[in-house]
């Protein structure tokens, strides 16, 4: 049962793109729509992946966050050199959570700004020989780095640098692989660009360095794609996958080493959580290696036990006995977790406006707390992710794309959901509003929320969000009559 | 004291900007006027005949080695040369790497800041790249910058279609602020009526050719000793000339949006003065194999 009917929604949705000049409205109303589950395609009923308006509020990033921020960022082994002025490297340092084992500033890179921090001089008389100069620079002050990514920002794009020569003479010189990214933050409408800029980089500078050499391969090898560690989900994940007999031999990117990457076109088969960000590999080594790839999703007990029958329907009956064994494991436990939780956060309405995968992911996780989300969106997806999100949503939910801030607060006072699961940016917006909000990026500092173990957490934090006493001090706006009216009547 | 006018000077890339200005210049020098010239190209070149020296140290080249422009005082980028004309250029790359077009916008606003700009200056010429390829280029023709352009030109195709271009980029400025075309100098190629050509040329433009300087070995002469003829030697016909574009530019009062001609209406006076062939338009997409057909055709018809 969805927060609104049909006609309630496809109402609100026109009410809501009243305020916009005709241009905009013309353009936003074809972001907006109301889930129908029959559907084949969302091609008809949304457009993504298309240009901002000026004047909205977009909660979007740029290219350069999509490859530095997501896919380059989380590989621990790596050194990922921010080029260009020093802003766009220090305020993505380290924000994103991704956990990583190892010595900061040893053999692990992830939490440190490297930055070639331009000056007006490096502008007029170009940045390269600068860049050669702090790679080398680099090899003598972190030796143990096993290569060095260059994330391009936007004035080296302007100005024409040549980073791909110097990344070639650096490669020889510290014989370590050097790997220019052209991920300039103009580049495209939103981070989805860097993504694939930064798939394209792995399969020309990394992929098949070790094509040829001789690698222990087991029936069993896997690689975890787009799984980025925050707050520790792969490690989460690689759990349950090592329980039911696999070997995962890679981790793509959080907790990731450039040797594992170099190892993948070995395995069997890559396992795919967020497709959005690596789709473009995946497909790759497809094409080259023949390696199969499924997506699979371990959030909540639904999803993760249907995730690993999937998977385990790649391999031999050992793993499809291993996948049992561990669904069997984990059900009480998982049980446990829904039989404490359930009862606290039963019949709650959620919205979602998140990033690559989570606003269909997570759906389920939502479902086994007996949780409903009325509401989702991507700030960056394409049509393929909305194909796939028409069948998570319930009918008649409303889905909404790019969602400016302004859409997001009408939807909210619409639909008047009990939580909302969105960005940082959105955070303190709802609750000056009196929302319940958890971030669904971040994990607001805790995690992790993949696999089993990861659910517990989930569901705490879900019920220690919107549950949390503080929010009695302070009614949400839409409740405060119905509260009075309660009182009145007690 | 009256008050400081600024020029900038546009024009092909080779027609003489720099040897013109610095000629200019000097005879503006020689007549007692205050005049700094700004150079606003990365070859750095505009100043070479005022300071008798093969290149000026630029402002960006000594912000480099400085660490940054703010490091830098006045009295390290100026230099005073002949007639105690001021000397600055703005410099840049090499060519094919960063962006010279911000260097020209950073050393300009360096100039501003450091007070370059003095009140007992009656001029200040900038001597600009070529083409105007980027918005740095046009950092002097901006707001409170240079409010007249002098584009000197040739009666050569390529030089009166680039003169054109370069009304076109003055319109877009002038709508916005205050800059005006002030005429075209005609540095001669000796072309077939050149003057008749390029009189014309400015009329369409709504502008006039303030002067025609004729092309006399002695620039070269000059040119080799580093020097401007108006130095090396005054005597000479040559100097009389400069020295007459510079009174006419001192008494120019004939500034305006400029209203530049099509490029049909170009060609069509390039096809008037017979410096371009009227169009053969059957030709047109022709191999050399196919044009050799129709002609054996024709023959053969004949």
């Amino acid at each position: 049962m969805a927060a609104l009917t049909r006609e309630e929604t496809e109402k609100l949705i026109q009410e809501v793109l009243e305020v916009y000049p005709e241009k905009a409205k013309k353009d936003r109303a074809k972001h907006l729509m109301v889930n129908d589950k029959e559907l084949e395609s969302s091609k008809k009923c949304i457009t993504s992946n298309r240009k901002s308006l000026p004047g909205v509020m977009t909660m979007r990033g740029c290219a350069y966050a999509g490859s530095k921020g997501v896919v380059w960022g989380p590989i621990k082994d790596i050194i990922s050199i921010s080029h260009g002025p020093i802003g766009c490297g220090q305020y993505a340092r380290a924000g994103r959570r991704n956990y990583y084992v190892g010595t900061t500033g040893v053999d692990s890179f992830c939490e440190i700004n490297f930055t070639s921090d331009f000056q007006e001089k490096d502008i007029v008389f170009g940045g390269d020989k600068k860049l050669a100069k702090l790679i080398g620079e680099l090899e003598i002050l972190f030796p143990l780095s096993k290569g060095i990514s260059i994330q391009s920002e936007c004035p080296v794009g302007l100005i024409g640098d040549d980073i791909e020569a110097v990344a070639k003479k650096a490669a020889k010189e510290i014989n370590k692989p050097v790997v220019p990214v052209r991920c300039e933050g103009f580049r495209g409408v939103s981070q989805s660009l860097g993504h694939h800029i930064a798939n394209d980089s792995v399969r020309d500078w990394i992929i098949s360095n070790r094509d040829g050499v001789a690698f222990e391969k087991t029936p069993y090898d896997v690689a975890i794609l787009g799984d980025y560690n925050i707050g520790g989900d792969a490690w989460a994940s690689r759990i349950l996958l090592e329980e039911m007999g696999l070997r995962v031999v890679a981790q793509w990117s959080g907790d990731g080493t450039l040797a594992e990457m170099e190892n993948t076109p070995n395995v069997k088969l890559n396992l795919l959580h967020c497709y959005r960000s690596m789709n473009y590999i995946s497909r790759h080594m497809e094409e080259k290696y023949g390696i199969p790839w499924m997506e699979y999703n371990f959030f909540g007990p639904t999803k993760i036990k249907e995730s690993l029958r999937k998977i385990a329907s790649f391999f031999d009956d050992s793993i499809k006995e291993g996948a049992e064994r561990v669904i069997a494991k984990y059900t009480p436990m998982m049980d446990a977790v829904i039989a404490k939780f359930r009862p606290r956060l039963e019949g709650k309405k959620v919205m979602l406006y998140v990033g690559g995968l989570r606003p269909r992911h997570v759906v389920g996780a939502y479902e086994d707390l007996g949780m409903e989300v009325v509401g989702t969106g991507y700030e960056f997806a394409h049509n393929d992710d909305y194909d796939r999100t028409i069948k998570e949503m319930g009918d008649a939910t409303l889905i909404y794309d790019d969602v400016t801030g302004f859409e997001f607060e009408e939807f909210v006072k619409a639909c008047k959901p009990d939580l909302i699961g969105s960005g940082i940016k959105e955070k303190y917006v709802f609750h000056k509003m009196g929302v319940p909000f958890r971030q669904l990026h971040s994990w607001d500092y805790s995690g992790p929320y993949h696999g089993a173990d990861g659910f517990a957490i989930f569901a705490k934090d879900m019920d220690l969000t919107l549950n949390n006493p503080c929010w009695k001090l302070m009614p949400t706006p839409w409740k405060k009559p119905a509260e009075e009216a309660e009182k009145k009547a007690a | 004291m009256a008050k400081l006018r600024q020029a900038a000077i546009y024009g092909k890339g080779g027609i003489g900007k720099s040897t013109t200005t610095q000629n200019l210049v000097a005879a503006l020098a020689e007549s007692g006027k205050k005049v700094m010239i700004v150079g606003c190209d990365p070859k750095a070149d505009s100043t070479r005949l005022i300071l008798h020296a093969k290149a000026q140290n630029s402002v960006m080249e000594l912000a480099a080695e400085a660490g940054s422009v703010e490091d830098l005082e006045l009295e390290d980028v100026l230099s005073i040369g002949y007639g105690g004309i001021k000397c600055v250029e703005s410099g840049g790359p090499e060519p094919g790497v960063g962006c010279a077009g911000r260097g020209v916008i950073t050393a300009i606003n360096f100039l501003e800041e450091e007070g370059a700009y003095t009140d007992d200056l009656d001029f200040v010429f900038y001597d600009v790249l070529g083409d105007v390829v980027c918005g740095g280029f046009a950092m002097p023709i901006r707001e409170n910058k240079a409010q007249e352009i002098y584009i000197v030109c040739s009666g050569e195709m390529m030089a009166m279609y680039a003169a054109n271009n370069i009304g076109k980029g003055i319109v877009k400025y002038a709508n916005s602020g205050g800059v005006r075309l002030a005429g075209l100098i005609c540095n001669s190629r000796n072309t077939d009526r050149e003057d008749e050509l390029i009189m014309e040329l400015a009329r369409r433009m709504g502008t006039t050719m303030i002067h025609f300087i004729p092309r006399d070995n002695v620039v070269q002469h000059a040119e080799i000793r580093r020097m401007t003829v108006i130095e090396y030697d005054p005597t000479a016909k040559q100097a009389d000339e400069y020295r007459a574009l510079a009174n006419k530019i001192v008494n120019n009062t004939n500034f305006v949006i400029p209203t530049p001609v099509t490029m049909d209406e170009l060609e069509e006076l390039l096809m008037a003065f017979g410096i371009m062939e009227v169009e053969d338009e059957s030709i047109i997409g022709k191999t050399a194999a196919e044009l050799a057909d129709d002609a054996a055709a024709a023959a053969a018809a004949a």
